[in-house]
């Protein structure tokens, strides 16, 4: 059995699975129920300056659901933690007590003044969590009160509150960034430069789940109006590895300690983010549509990965796509791959033909000798993936790649074996000699 | 087929009223319940939607079925009965009655993989029944009168296929027909379990909201009109009149109590306002193979027989009726026997009280008797070894083959005002579905010729 024990920033849990700062964490009963299922670690709801904030007793929720009501992508209008901080501090120390083994981070978003941080930081550290957390993410309700995504957006502050932090407090800071932000890599080099231990992304994107046409509201809506949420779920998982990758690739932050979020469903999720340079993953949508028992799966799967693999410890794992990722300019101009067909488990569909002749390059065909037959064109393929994409059959469709000196039909010219990529290329204007 | 005919005086043994009035509800209800909502989003999201789709190839009606189930996966319902209703004007009923299983769902790419193909019928039901729950505006309209009338002989699903065509094109129809109600074998001819809740004659009503079509009940051609006189009075005729006659089943047929026809049997069934005041033998007898045997065996043990047998001449592969058939009448615990032809129909005071079979089989070319034999004791014995068209309204003026109407492939015989289609066409393979094709495209034919 692989060791799913993880190691992050000093700080130790059963697994690499922890609840996000979100509504599952939002109390010592929600808690006590997460690590009874398992869960390696919380990061606790986020906490906030008195009097607390108040939220709407209306919908707060709304999902993009598949047809057969799987949820793809989830939004939330949902504040910080809206009840008294000491009662949040109390439960924190209760059940990290109780629960010594697993992680106890405690997100934080106070204004950005210097005696706000100073005023709080002990008062947490003082719970005998492991770490904090910076909520410089949320993008509704806070962030027009100068806090959250606010924040995040501005490098500079980022900077300013992560210093003010270690400065106060001895805890590892965690600076969880937003990914409503242009280019993620300069709130990461910020949150560096501020001293933060590590950063975690990604917090929720802007969103409007959808409008109810009966009533042109959009949705979902607190009576006549509604207003924008952070989205989440499945369907955001892409843009979070991207991010992900981006700062663990960037020369600036490579090697800064990453806590992956957005979309991780399942063990395979999870092993992506490890993978694109996360020290663990944190969770929230996956456990609000199944319950706290899906972390169980998500180790066993993990867990039987790593076996598969010879991995034995997470750590291992860690970073290790990341060389995979590169700019376009570096990608290899001389690597050819074809499509291919496999005729004896394609399902006739012809959706690969379709899109590829109205939207693509005309390089599979309908029909051979006046039947039904979808084949490949070599001469017009350009090996694009698309007909790879749309097959709804597993591995009937796949990407032959060309052997150095094979003539691609398409060009007609023999496949170069040497690398040379578009900042060499003829037809690039600004070429640098090769 | 004459749904009309009077009910057999009731033999000791063949008895009304066998189960309680729950039985019954039970024992007729959809055979098949429709798709909810959800079960329905769920199974339209199967679809791949593919290219140049096989199912709509298979389709008789070339209904487009990619585009039926999108849009039913995006609540779109009435853009997917459209899609439906321009195909297949009766696209509802045959939702029903089509054997899928050897059409669309045969030719599913699905079955590839997971021998499990899109339930399209189960899909296409969905989309029509809530068209027709909530029609709203019309989904066809006339175009601009042509002041030409068209003569449809029978109401079938071909007659009614060919009207509604001919009425969206402009011209007026009058539909002639020999029954009381419209709707040919959809209203008589099918088990009641196929068709629960009047929907036969809910479609009709749908398909003649288009208006411009008069239908002539208790009409019947050679009767009350002749095809010479309806060539006269109107400028184009329309013949779907079906397979009338029941074929005989080659032995004397002694005047018993308790031999009927089965589709008669049928027939009664779908009209009564009761089940509890049909009467069914304690042991019955079913003699044929295909659809119409299958529907009476069925149909008798519902009514509560102890024991239905249908006997076939041949093997299990040559009977007609699909294998989804022949299953549903295992299902329902039919006996069917194999590989035995009747011999003798046996009665007692002048009811039936068994029958005599010898044992078949297939000798190279020839089916022959083994010298073998057997009987069954039966009180009803129902006769389903197929229906033949009554020719003589028509022999004098179109050109028969093998007792049907030899037409072109668009439905033209050879009177040039008198098109056909349906089951008493030549070549067809007796289907709901190709006669409502048959009806569609005969009346592009009929107007094309018309507007010339």
């Amino acid at each position: 059995m692989a060791d799913l024990c993880t190691e992050f920033l000093g700080i130790k849990s059963p697994n690499p699975f922890w609840l996000a700062s979100a509504p599952p964490t939002d109390k010592e009963y929600n808690v006590v129920r997460a690590f009874e299922a398992g869960w390696g670690g919380v990061v606790w709801k986020t906490v906030g300056e008195d009097p607390h904030v108040v939220n709407v007793y209306g919908p707060r929720y709304g999902a993009l659901l598949g047809s057969d009501r799987r949820v793809i992508g989830f939004n939330n209008i949902e504040l910080i933690s809206d009840r008294p901080l000491k009662t949040n501090l109390d439960e924190i120390r209760r059940v990290k007590r109780a629960w010594p083994d697993r992680a106890m981070i405690v997100s934080i978003m106070v204004p950005c003044e210097e005696e706000s941080w100073k005023r709080i930081l002990p008062m947490v550290e003082d719970t005998g969590c492991d770490g904090i957390e910076l909520n410089f993410g949320c993008p509704h309700g806070m962030s027009e009160r100068g806090m959250g995504s606010s924040v995040g957006q501005v490098p500079e502050y980022i900077e300013m509150v992560a210093r003010w932090c270690k400065t106060y407090s001895k805890l590892p800071v965690i600076v969880k960034l937003t990914p409503n932000i242009t280019d993620i890599r300069y709130p990461a080099r910020a949150a560096k430069a501020g001293g933060a231990d590590a950063v975690s992304l990604i917090n929720t994107i802007n969103s409007v789940m959808g409008v109810n046409l009966q009533t042109m509201t959009m949705s979902p809506s607190v009576g006549k109006q509604g207003s924008h949420g952070g989205y989440c779920g499945t369907a955001v998982r892409p843009i979070a590895l991207n991010m992900v990758a981006e700062i663990a690739r960037d020369p600036q932050t490579a090697g800064l300690p990453i806590s992956g979020i957005g979309g991780v469903h399942t063990w395979h999720d999870a092993a992506e983010f490890i993978a694109l340079g996360a020290g663990t993953v944190q969770v929230c949508t996956a456990a609000m549509v199944y319950g706290f028992r899906i972390v169980q799966d998500m180790c066993d799967g993990l867990s039987n990965f790593m076996d598969q693999q010879g991995y034995t410890r997470v750590s291992q794992m860690v970073g290790k796509a990341v060389p995979s990722i590169t700019g376009w300019n570096n990608l290899n101009m001389n690597h050819v791959e074809k499509a291919v067909i496999n005729q004896d488990s394609c399902i006739q569909c012809g959706r690969c033909h379709v899109v590829c002749e109205d939207t693509s390059h005309q390089a599979i065909t309908a029909t051979k000798h006046g039947k039904r037959h979808f084949e490949i064109k070599e001469e017009e393929c350009v090996g694009c993936n698309l007909c790879v994409s749309v097959c709804p059959v597993p591995e009937t469709i796949t990407m032959r790649t060309l052997a150095a000196g094979e003539i691609d039909k398409r060009s007609g010219k023999k496949v170069d074996g040497n690398y040379a990529n578009w900042t060499t290329h003829p037809n690039n204007p600004v070429r640098v000699a090769a | 087929m004459s749904p009309t005919e009077a009910t057999p005086v009731a033999a000791p043994d063949i008895r009304a009223g066998r189960l309680d009035a729950v039985q019954y509800r039970s024992q007729f209800c959809d055979a098949h319940p429709p798709l909810t909502l959800a079960q329905a989003r769920i199974e339209a999201d199967r679809c791949y939607y593919c290219f140049d789709a096989p199912c709509q190839t298979a389709c008789p009606t070339g209904i487009d079925i990619p585009s039926f189930i999108q849009r039913i996966a995006d609540n779109n319902i009435r853009g997917s009965a459209h899609a439906i209703l321009s195909a297949n004007p009766l696209g509802g009923m045959c939702a029903r009655v089509c054997p899928t299983e050897v059409l669309c769902e045969e030719a599913c790419v699905r079955n590839t993989n997971e021998d499990k193909p899109v339930e399209i019928g189960q899909l296409q039901r969905h989309a029509t029944d809530a068209y027709f729950d909530d029609p709203g505006a019309p989904l066809f309209t006339r175009a601009p009168s042509t002041g030409r009338t068209v003569a449809v002989v029978g109401a079938g699903p071909a007659g009614l296929a060919c009207a509604h065509g001919l009425a969206r094109l402009g011209h007026d129809v009058v539909v002639f027909d020999a029954n009381a109600k419209p709707g040919g074998l959809n209203e008589y001819g099918l088990a009641t379990y196929k068709t629960v809740d009047d929907f036969a004659q809910r479609e009709v009503e749908w398909l003649l909201s288009i208006g411009g079509i008069d239908i002539r009940n208790k009409t019947a051609l050679g009767r009350d009109v002749t095809l010479e006189q309806l060539t006269q009075d109107y400028d184009a005729v329309f013949l779907g009149v079906g397979l009338a006659g029941v074929n005989a089943i080659g032995i004397p047929e002694p005047d018993a109590v308790g031999v009927r026809n089965a589709v008669d049997f049928i027939a009664e069934l779908r009209q009564a306002k009761d089940y509890a005041q049909v009467p069914v033998g304690r042991r019955v007898v079913v003699i044929g193979g295909g659809m119409t045997a299958v529907d009476a065996a069925v149909q008798s043990r519902k009514l509560g027989a102890d024991e239905v047998t249908i006997v076939y001449r041949r093997g299990d592969d040559a009977m007609s009726a699909s294998r989804h058939e022949r299953d549903w009448a295992r299902t329902n615990g039919v006996l069917v026997r194999h590989w035995a032809a009747p011999k003798e129909i046996i009665m007692r005071d002048g009811r039936v009280t068994g029958m005599r079979f010898a044992r078949t089989q297939q000798l190279g070319n020839n089916l022959v008797e083994t010298g073998e034999e057997f009987t069954l004791e039966a009180d009803m014995v129902l006769k389903a070894i197929g229906q033949s068209m009554l020719a003589p309204p028509l022999r004098a003026m179109v050109e028969l083959q093998g007792g049907r109407i030899v037409t072109d492939a668009r439905g033209a015989t050879s009177h040039a005002k008198i098109w056909a289609g349906g089951d008493c066409r030549v070549g067809g393979r007796d289907l709901t579905v190709e006669a409502v094709e048959h009806g569609k495209v005969a009346a592009l034919a009929m107007h094309a010729a018309l507007s010339a």
